[in-house]
């Protein structure tokens, strides 16, 4: 086995930071320093987590539990405090479907730059275009400006570029909730058969049948801790205890 | 997002920098791409505001300051600037240039604060974007300029075509180095666009735009005269003039000394160090990015 993910026993604290503002900070020192300008908050105490290559892994917990803020630290997007993260090969996102979308411009000109911010090539993005306006089933909507899309158009469409920029790694964050019945029923199947591809996945989702049946592996995190790490039924079986 | 080899593992976000603007000059392109044909959505005259804004400036400068202050050369008023015009307007185009380059840049984190917070991308991607997008919006402030010299009688030669070129370098790259300096301090101070804003109101006068270079010296001696000279903008703006205006000219009126032999290096250098420490700054700070925005 290969290991796709490796997080060696990361910590992040966040700063509250209540105030920056000059006369805050006179007063505070005026006062002789009482009390904390700002105020610390963990949310990741020292996990580590080990993902393989081709496992299926649904990051459980609680909000606020440091589901989303871990899957960060994967993608890259935060850095830890303290402790290591590695990846092998590249990892893609649907961190939020459509963080990249613009309401201005077609639908053709955002698949593009999509597709860029989820690291496609030009050549990438143009062999895969028609598929994706496939999967979308966006259609003649394609040289809309998506502000006219409704958010089902909106999300599929975000969605079927983020499906197809082909990565070592998945990291779905709370998008399996896209669009009506028969295209959810969709996403799942092209997400089950990424993950028979030896795709790696890490997904955070609340909806726990869903997660069940996508998910082999469960990692449950409570206040910033791995609380469980295993098979995703006692996982999901402990968080509903 | 560069393509990692897939045989080893490596540590997500740390990109290298500004060398990582190579590998995404695609996301770069759409970027440049998508601020130009949103920026002047929804608007009847689009593209022509860019015609417009800097004309009409044009037009409120030389009327004050050519006509009323008596910067022009007029046969009242022999002591004056030939072809003012194309003086004024040829500094005004580059530092236009400037302040539409480092303001956006400057905003440019902030404003893409959503995607930063979600997705791992180069994120010098952004200034170097802004700085890109005010190039090719100055294109046809360019246009306009040539246009006027010819009829101002323009007749360059090589080294002073050059010139244009080496004063827009040191222009871009001293926007590119403040722009990826006080963006990145943005995130965490949003006191730095206030303090750009001002900054550039500063540089408009801070070189040789509305008046002429012999003034500075005059009034506040050699020393003095070489910190401003010092100034990339300065020596930028006066490049231009030696490109556009001073071409139009009988030839009698005075380069700043030096102006090759000393000060383009000295722009270059002082650009180039700004460059090298907002990339470090930028460097240092954008590892909290995702969680301060």
């Amino acid at each position: 086995m290969v290991t796709a993910i490796e997080v060696s026993n990361i910590s992040k604290q966040f700063v509250l930071r209540h105030t920056r503002s000059l006369k805050e900070a006179v007063v505070w020192l005026a006062k002789g320093r009482k009390g904390d300008l700002s105020e610390k908050f963990h949310a990741l105490k020292n996990v580590s987590v080990e993902v393989q290559a081709g496992e299926t892994v649904a990051l459980l917990g609680l909000n606020g539990s440091g589901k989303s803020t871990l899957l960060k630290h994967i993608s890259g997007v935060m850095l830890p405090d303290t402790g290591t993260v590695k990846t092998r090969g590249r990892v893609a996102g649907l961190i939020e479907v459509g963080a990249g979308f613009h309401p201005d411009l077609s639908g053709r000109d955002n698949v593009y730059l999509n597709g860029a911010i989820l690291g496609m090539t030009e050549q990438q993005v143009n062999d895969r275009f028609d598929e994706i306006v496939e999967f979308s089933e966006i259609g003649q909507f394609i040289d809309t400006e998506v502000k006219f899309y409704s958010s089902g158009m909106y999300l599929r469409l975000a969605f079927s570029v983020a499906v197809h920029t082909d990565p070592e790694v998945f990291l779905i964050d709370e998008i399996l909730a896209v669009g009506d019945e028969p295209f959810q029923r969709k996403c799942i199947d092209k997400i089950q058969e990424l993950a028979r591809d030896g795709k790696t996945l890490v997904v955070v989702s609340h909806d726990l049948d869903l997660v069940s049946r996508i998910c082999e592996r469960g990692i449950l995190l409570e206040h910033g801790n791995v609380k469980f790490d295993g098979s995703i039924h006692d996982a999901v079986a402990i968080l509903r205890s | 997002m560069s393509v990692i080899s897939t045989d080893e593992l490596t540590t997500p976000g740390l990109g290298g920098g500004l060398r990582d603007i190579k590998q995404s000059s695609f996301l770069l392109k759409l970027l440049v791409r998508k601020e130009l044909k949103v920026r002047y959505r929804g608007s009847v005259l689009g593209l022509l505001w860019s015609y417009v804004k800097p004309g009409v400036q044009f037009i409120v400068f030389y009327v004050a300051l050519g006509i009323f202050l008596g910067l022009e050369r007029s046969p009242k008023n022999p002591d004056g600037l030939a072809n003012y015009a194309v003086y004024l307007f040829s500094g005004i185009v580059l530092i236009n240039f400037f302040s539409e380059a480092l303001g956006n840049a400057a905003r440019s984190i902030v404003m893409n604060g959503n995607l930063i917070k979600k997705i791992y991308l180069p994120r010098e991607l952004f200034p170097v974007a802004s700085v890109w997008v005010s190039a090719v919006h100055f294109f046809p402030q360019l246009v306009v300029l040539v246009v006027g010299c010819v009829f101002a009688g323009w007749h360059p030669n090589v080294i002073q075509l050059l010139a244009a070129v080496a004063g827009f370098i040191i222009v871009a790259l001293l926007a590119t180095g403040l722009g990826l300096l006080f963006g990145s301090a943005n995130v965490y101070f949003r006191d730095s666009e206030n303090l750009v804003d001002m900054l550039l109101m500063i540089a408009t006068w801070a070189s040789p735009v509305m008046y002429a270079w012999s003034m500075v010296e005059q009034k506040l001696g050699s020393t003095v005269f070489a910190i401003y000279q010092a100034n990339p903008i300065t020596i930028g703006v006066e490049l231009f003039h030696y490109a556009f205006w001073y071409p139009t000219t009988d030839g009698a009126a005075a380069m700043p000394p030096n102006l090759f032999g000393l000060w383009l290096p000295v722009g270059l250098v002082v650009a180039v160090v700004i460059v090298v420490l907002g990339q470090y700054t930028f460097r240092r700070l954008e590892g909290r990015f995702a969680q301060e925005l």
